[in-house]
């Protein structure tokens, strides 16, 4: 998908990894700007390896109980609930 | 709303005394408010309404703020302009006719028409900086960590902060200072305080500062630059439309005038910062996004077919197009043969970028740009060409990538009337280096 290269196929194969369903203008549109944007993403080829030094530590807490939403308000905003469960749709 | 500032125009009272008990504030619609719809300017959120506050919303409330409503912003953050919105454009009051930036042209629209009193945006690679400098008024994007981040709705997390909007330098410290300081609800806020004191290169030895004056960002909008010495990246200046660098060099001459000094200096890894903030950046939001499936929140599936095709239905339907083409691209730098050639490569550069920053100050005790290359474009103008608005965040993005402080203030205005901003960048933790340069401006 990179150098220019980017067929209608393999918009709609990331499409489907990504989860998102497209039209086909949209297909068609984003065919012309990835190869655009990935083009131009291909200039990082120019980045040295850089060693960067972590400036990172863990941050923990100690594992008590606390209030948290409880299970009305978990739900509050999901489309469809049943018995205190999210209900979606069947899974295969 | 004339300029359509707002997408919730529901007031939030508190009843608190505190620093800002006569204020208003508005606040971007991707920052949590308990029991007040949160859409993040998408359809996919249309009515969602969170049951909890942000921190930085806690914090208004207790600070005696009344919150005047949820201001209109690019789709999840994604955007320069305003215009990805599913809420309509925002139009520049500045500047009729023109985007008013992005993505938290909302929230200085609202200050610019004098609609609120200050505002909160979000930066993840220019969004409080970008529509400051096109609506006339102040912009700080804090160092990463210093504003806890608990309640933002994410969509780069390694990127961004939640920074303040405000008519004045003045007043934008003092709202950074009601924001400002460590959550434990967010593990990546620190003391600044401490992590100045550590971090500390050069305010020690050429500038003595008292005990405790770090975090007192208000007392340092003092306009004192006298002694200040600013260093100016060749590469942000270069590329910049003319009128916007005329307007940059005479606001530079006009700090010399008040008593600072400045020097040029390379910053060679910032011309890769834009292709190494979309990488990262669009990856982190195919993983973020992928929470929107319809089940918790979201337009509702009709359940016919199994989970994928429910859940890529609805983000069909739920997502805007820019948006699409993020979590797409993001998908693919993440996918199985390219990450090395992306993403690795884009974290190589974002390392690079900050060794660039961390040296360049060192011999200065600020960085300043033009804030956007370009003026505000006029509406509908950017909106068919993705690459070309990704490069007008040029100057912006390097700071997301190496963590730094930076405001934006006006510097005056192009010869057609169009708003300029002055971008000054400091060292981690050094936001009151950076508000003193500012206000020598504003």
């Amino acid at each position: 998908m990179s150098d220019s290269a980017v067929e209608p196929e393999d918009v709609r194969h990331v499409a489907s990894l990504a989860r998102v369903d497209l039209d086909d203008e949209e297909v068609d549109r984003f065919v012309e700007q990835f190869a655009d944007i990935l083009d131009y993403f291909e200039t990082l080829d120019e980045v040295p390896e850089v060693d960067s030094e972590t400036d990172l530590a863990n941050v923990m807490r100690a594992d008590e109980v606390r209030d948290s939403l409880d299970q009305d308000e978990a739900l509050r905003n999901a489309p469809e609930s049943e018995a205190g469960f999210f209900k979606g749709p069947k899974v295969s | 709303m004339s300029h359509n500032a707002y997408i919730t125009d529901e007031r939030i009272e508190s009843d608190d005394d505190g620093p800002l008990a006569d204020r208003t504030v508005a606040v971007k619609d991707n920052i949590s408010t308990e029991g007040v719809r949160t859409t993040c300017g998408s359809a996919m959120l249309d009515e969602y309404v969170p049951p909890y506050d942000a921190t930085v919303v806690q914090r208004l409330k207790s600070a005696g703020a009344t919150i005047t409503g949820k201001t209109n912003m690019d789709e999840f953050g994604m955007g320069t302009t305003t215009e990805t919105s599913a809420f309509g454009p925002t139009e520049n009051p500045a500047a009729p006719g023109h985007v008013p930036g992005g993505s938290s042209g909302g929230s200085a629209a609202a200050v610019a028409a004098g609609e609120a009193d200050l505002a909160l945006g979000t930066d993840t690679g220019g969004s409080v900086r970008c529509p400051a400098a096109f609506c006339g008024v102040v912009g700080i994007k804090p160092t990463y960590g210093l504003v806890s981040r608990y309640g933002l709705i994410a969509y780069a997390n390694s990127l961004e902060q939640i920074g303040p909007i405000a008519p004045s330098v003045e007043a934008a410290a003092e709202l950074l200072e009601v924001i400002a300081g460590p959550d434990d609800r967010d593990a990546t806020t620190r003391e600044a305080s401490e992590a100045r004191s550590t971090s500390d290169t050069r305010a020690g030895e050429a500038r003595e500062r008292e005990e405790g004056a770090d975090t007192d960002y208000a007392a340092a909008a003092d306009g004192d630059v006298e002694g200040m010495e600013i260093g100016i990246p060749t590469e942000l200046v270069e590329g910049a439309d003319e009128a916007v660098v005329e307007t940059f060099w005479d606001a530079i001459d006009d700090l010399e005038a008040q008593g600072a000094s400045y020097h040029e200096v390379d910053l060679p890894s910032v011309e890769h910062a834009v292709e190494a903030y979309y990488v990262i950046a669009m990856s982190e939001a195919s993983s973020n996004l992928a929470r929107f499936d319809g089940v918790r929140y979201g337009p509702s599936p009709d359940y016919e077919g199994n989970w994928n095709e429910e859940f890529a239905g609805v983000r069909e339907e739920g997502f805007g197009e820019e948006v699409k083409r993020r979590v797409l691209l993001g998908t693919y730098a993440l996918s199985a043969g390219y990450h090395d050639k992306y993403y690795k490569k884009a974290q190589d550069a974002r390392a690079w970028v900050k060794q660039d920053f961390d040296e360049a100050l060192s011999e200065a005790d600020v960085l300043a740009s033009p804030t956007m290359p370009v003026p505000p474009m006029e509406m509908g103008e950017s909106l068919s060409d993705p690459l070309t608005m990704y490069l007008a965040d040029a100057n912006t993005t390097p700071v997301n990538l190496a963590n730094l402080p930076a405001i934006s203030v006006p510097a005056g205005e192009t010869d057609d009337g169009l708003p300029v901003g002055m971008q000054f960048v400091g060292p981690a933790f050094g936001e009151t280096e950076i508000i003193r340069a500012g206000s020598a401006l504003a």
